[in-house]
């Protein structure tokens, strides 16, 4: 390099004469300083994470409110959003192409409308995840917190978005004869591991994603496709009947047809227990432990690497 | 100087600190797609660097001791990486060779980053509140006390308005105000002192001083000679990323003025 010109160069503090020979790392030993910036250990930072919690929850609601703030309907827009993109797919699938035929009376639209908001709930996980730490540059070089805490806060302001589609859903079913009954409270359970799924792939993707910001560029496709092979607007079970019965079962068993088709199981009436595939609680809980857990520590791996951008 | 006694506790050491910039360049220079995709097949047979990456070497090896009790002044020329020393400092940009050790969480003074223009005033005080890692008890103590020091409320009631309705101005003093609202370790404030009308400048000059007795140690980048004057009893001189000179006060910035002035 050519940069040596600093003659001037000379320092002219003078270091105390007791801690004079040590080396820095020696001094700092003696006094008790830390690493600045080093990765803490697995168990305190989710011990940092939870102390947290109150950031993650008010940026998560910030980013929610802030996202249709300047649209004259304001908030309605949480609704009429889900429900317009599913007015869409419902005009292309349901009554062009007539997906829905070989399903019994008036499944096919609740079927389709929780295919859609389901499915959303994972994709607009994965893309905030992407951008969780590239997008946030700036945040993460000016303040200090775990930084699990935005792609945390981003999949959580998903499930606060979804929250208000699945009041379109419940709408819904109710409108198409399925009316409350006790297997309505499997959403519970389902919508919390689907959660924790996304999450995971939140912060797998957000790593990823800071590394290589060209994900963001990538994804769209990448989750388009998934979309298509989950079943969102057909039935996998009744397309594929014809097909060996492996490709089928391999497509019901990826994560978000499982959310899906239990949501489904769970709302409507003649969606019965033969569409859903063997074994299907053991791989909701499955995925969400896998992919929850093996994000999070994915993630915490990197620590005190985002931020260089 | 008074604290060059024995028995000084220090509170940050800064060991051989490199820090690295890595910019993806993309299709930056002459041509456009076309360029860029050819640029990449060239780069991937080549050896080396990771393609379309340029590597800024902000801050080259910069060793120093800091103390309890301590101001620090860092001046130096724009890009000379003194901010970027801080972020190393404050952990928040990983260093790619060296050290720094701290006593404490050493946190920037500043939360634009965290605050959002389509929320309103009030919602953003609590936000940045959070974000700085106050707890929410804290933040309802000190909410008046922000408000009222920003002055937003002098001329109406702004504070349940959006963000983006402010003037810059009165943006900028709600940013000071929420960032000067917690107590802080080691306190380090990049160039924060010129915002607001007079008025405002003198207040958070004030507040500056009182950060200051409260933390045990504080570094400030600035440009302007006279605030790192007034504040600071040693400063630290840093020239593309080396440190070029580090010493009292006076001694460092008259060699710095001499210098650019010559």
């Amino acid at each position: 390099m050519s940069d040596t010109t600093h003659d001037g160069a000379l320092a002219t503090s003078k270091p105390p004469s007791e801690d004079a020979g040590l080396s820095p790392a020696e001094l700092a030993r003696k006094y008790g300083l830390s690493v600045s910036g080093a990765r803490p250990g697995l168990g305190e930072y989710v011990r940092q994470l939870w102390g947290r919690r109150h950031f993650v929850l008010a940026f998560s609601r910030a980013k929610l409110v802030a996202q249709y703030s300047q649209a004259k309907l304001g908030q309605v827009w949480q609704v009429a959003t889900p429900l317009l993109n599913a007015a869409v797919y419902w005009l292309i699938f349901g009554l062009i192409l007539g997906a829905g035929k070989e399903m019994p009376e008036g499944v096919y639209v609740p079927f389709l409308m929780m295919g859609i908001f389901v499915f959303t709930f994972t994709q607009s996980s994965v893309m905030a995840g992407v951008r969780a730490i590239s997008g946030n540059l700036g945040l993460v070089r000016a303040l200090h917190f775990p930084r699990a805490a935005l792609p945390v806060s981003f999949s959580l302001q998903q499930l606060q978005q979804l929250m208000y589609s699945m009041i379109v859903v419940f709408i819904i079913a109710i409108s198409f004869g399925n009316y409350p009954r006790l297997s309505w409270l499997l959403v519970i359970p389902t919508l919390a591991l689907q959660f924790v799924f996304n999450t995971g792939l939140a912060m797998i993707f957000a790593r990823m994603g800071s590394k290589t910001p060209d994900l963001a560029q990538l994804m769209p496709f990448v989750m388009r496709t998934w979309m298509y092979a989950s079943g969102v607007m057909f039935p996998i079970g009744i397309y594929l009947k014809d097909q060996p019965q492996w490709i089928s079962d391999v497509l019901l068993w990826n994560p978000v047809a499982i959310y899906m088709d239990l949501i489904r199981f769970a709302l409507i009436d003649d969606y019965g227990s033969s569409y859903l595939p063997p074994h299907v609680w053991l791989f909701a809980v499955g995925w969400a432990a896998v992919i929850g857990l093996g994000g999070f520590v994915y993630f915490w791996k990197a620590e005190e690497r985002y931020g260089r951008g | 100087m008074a604290e060059q006694t024995e028995g000084r506790i220090p509170t940050v050491i800064a060991d051989g600190v490199h820090i690295v910039y890595r910019v993806n360049t993309g299709g930056v220079g002459k041509g456009a797609a076309t360029a860029a995709l050819s640029k990449i097949v060239r780069r991937g047979k080549g050896k080396g660097e990771e393609r379309g990456v340029r590597r800024v070497h902000a801050v080259r090896g910069v060793t120093f001791t800091s103390y309890r009790g301590e101001a620090i002044g860092l001046i130096g020329s724009n890009g000379s990486g003194k901010s970027t020393l801080l972020r190393a400092i404050a952990g928040l940009l990983p260093c790619e060779e060296g050290r720094v050790y701290t006593d404490g969480q050493p946190s920037l003074l500043g939360v634009n980053a965290a605050l959002m223009n389509d929320l309103t005033g009030e919602r953003n005080i609590v936000l940045g509140g959070l974000a700085m890692g106050m707890s929410r008890e804290q933040i309802r103590e000190r909410y008046q006390g922000i408000v009222d020091f920003s002055g937003i409320n002098e001329k109406g009631d702004f504070i349940s308005l959006p963000m983006r309705t402010y003037s810059s101005g009165m943006a900028a003093r709600l940013r000071f105000s929420i960032a000067a609202a917690k107590d802080h370790d080691v306190l380090m404030i990049d160039e924060a002192l010129a915002t607001g009308d007079r008025s405002f400048q003198v207040r958070s000059e004030n507040r500056i001083r009182e950060l200051r007795e409260k933390a045990g140690t504080v570094f400030l980048v600035s440009h302007n000679n006279k605030s790192i004057r007034d504040t600071c009893d040693r400063v630290l001189w840093l020239e593309k990323g080396e440190l070029l000179m580090d010493g009292p006060t006076e001694e460092v910035v008259s060699a710095y003025e001499k210098a650019t002035n010559g």
